[in-house]
């Protein structure tokens, strides 16, 4: 119970950051990916100011040999660097430009966003089901 | 003067670092917007969690519209584009299995090789994509 409401109250407050940031408009992500055009740099200050908190984080996090609910804290970062890893990164930097929405955006616009918001969404969920495909299958993230 | 929408930019990158921080020390867990979300939706690891999380998400905005109503997504009507660009974002960041939470916020933050530098190539390939697309087709 404490854990799906701790879930809750993250996922509003991370879905509240992006609509506050700007990161819902998909006008200023695609601005911020115009290096060569119109370059809007709100983006770098999203980044910016959401690694601060997490700096802070993972170090305390160091500290603990468990989270306040009593689970394990994530185990230390996988080095591998694979092709799945530097293809699918290109892949979803090619769609993050065609459209202008991620993951995280793509959630907190579908309630309010209209037609085309659902449209992206469905295709993003068939394309997280595509890499299920025996062809690109390997360990199931954590 | 620094512009408004940099400081609305910062505000709201550090409540997402903040959501992020917590879910961390709390739970235990890397807020990353396609790990959760993926859990869920191919069945690999369905939880309450998850569930709560994405329910947080997607209900939190509609409470803005009381205060400020909803700001525009200036998002494209062009279906070839939602499908493509959702396929493409679905199937990459599935396949590098993070981002621009996970990766990019979680990742760098404790300095994870694969967070860097994924990030870099989301970043480097975005940016490509757009340079050729708008100022190299007249597309976007």
């Amino acid at each position: 119970m404490m854990r799906a409401l701790t879930a809750l109250f993250c996922g509003a407050l991370f879905g509240l950051g992006l609509l506050i940031s700007g990161m819902t408009d998909t006008a200023k992500v695609q601005g911020w990916l115009d290096l060569f055009g119109d370059w809007d740099p709100t983006l770098a200050f999203v980044l910016g100011g959401a690694i601060l908190p997490m700096l802070a984080a993972w170090r305390i996090a160091a500290q603990r040999s468990q989270s306040r609910l009593g689970s394990p804290m994530p185990s230390p970062p996988d080095p591998t660097l694979d092709r799945r890893l530097i293809g699918g990164s290109a892949l979803f930097g090619i769609g993050w430009a065609l459209v202008g929405l991620c993951p995280g955006p793509a959630l907190a616009v579908l309630a309010w966003g209209g037609p085309s918001t659902a449209i992206f969404f469905g295709a993003m969920v068939a394309g997280m089901l595509l890499a299920r495909l025996p062809a690109l299958r390997t360990k199931a993230p954590q | 003067m620094i512009p408004l929408d940099w400081l609305f930019g910062l505000m709201g990158g550090l409540m997402i670092g903040a959501a992020a921080a917590m879910y961390l020390l709390i739970s235990g867990r890397i807020m990353g917007a396609l790990g959760i979300l993926g859990g869920l939706i191919d069945g690999s690891n369905p939880t309450w969690e998850r569930f709560a999380f994405i329910a947080g998400v997607i209900l939190a905005p509609l409470t803005m519209n009381a205060f400020a109503g909803y700001p525009d997504t200036n998002i494209t009507t062009n279906p070839a584009l939602l499908i493509a660009g959702g396929l493409a974002v679905g199937l990459g960041t599935r396949l590098a299995n993070g981002c621009t939470s996970g990766h990019g916020v979680c990742g760098i933050s404790r300095f994870s090789k694969r967070g860097i530098i994924a990030t870099l190539i989301y970043l480097g390939a975005g940016f490509l994509t757009m340079a050729v697309l708008r100022h190299g087709l007249g597309w976007l």
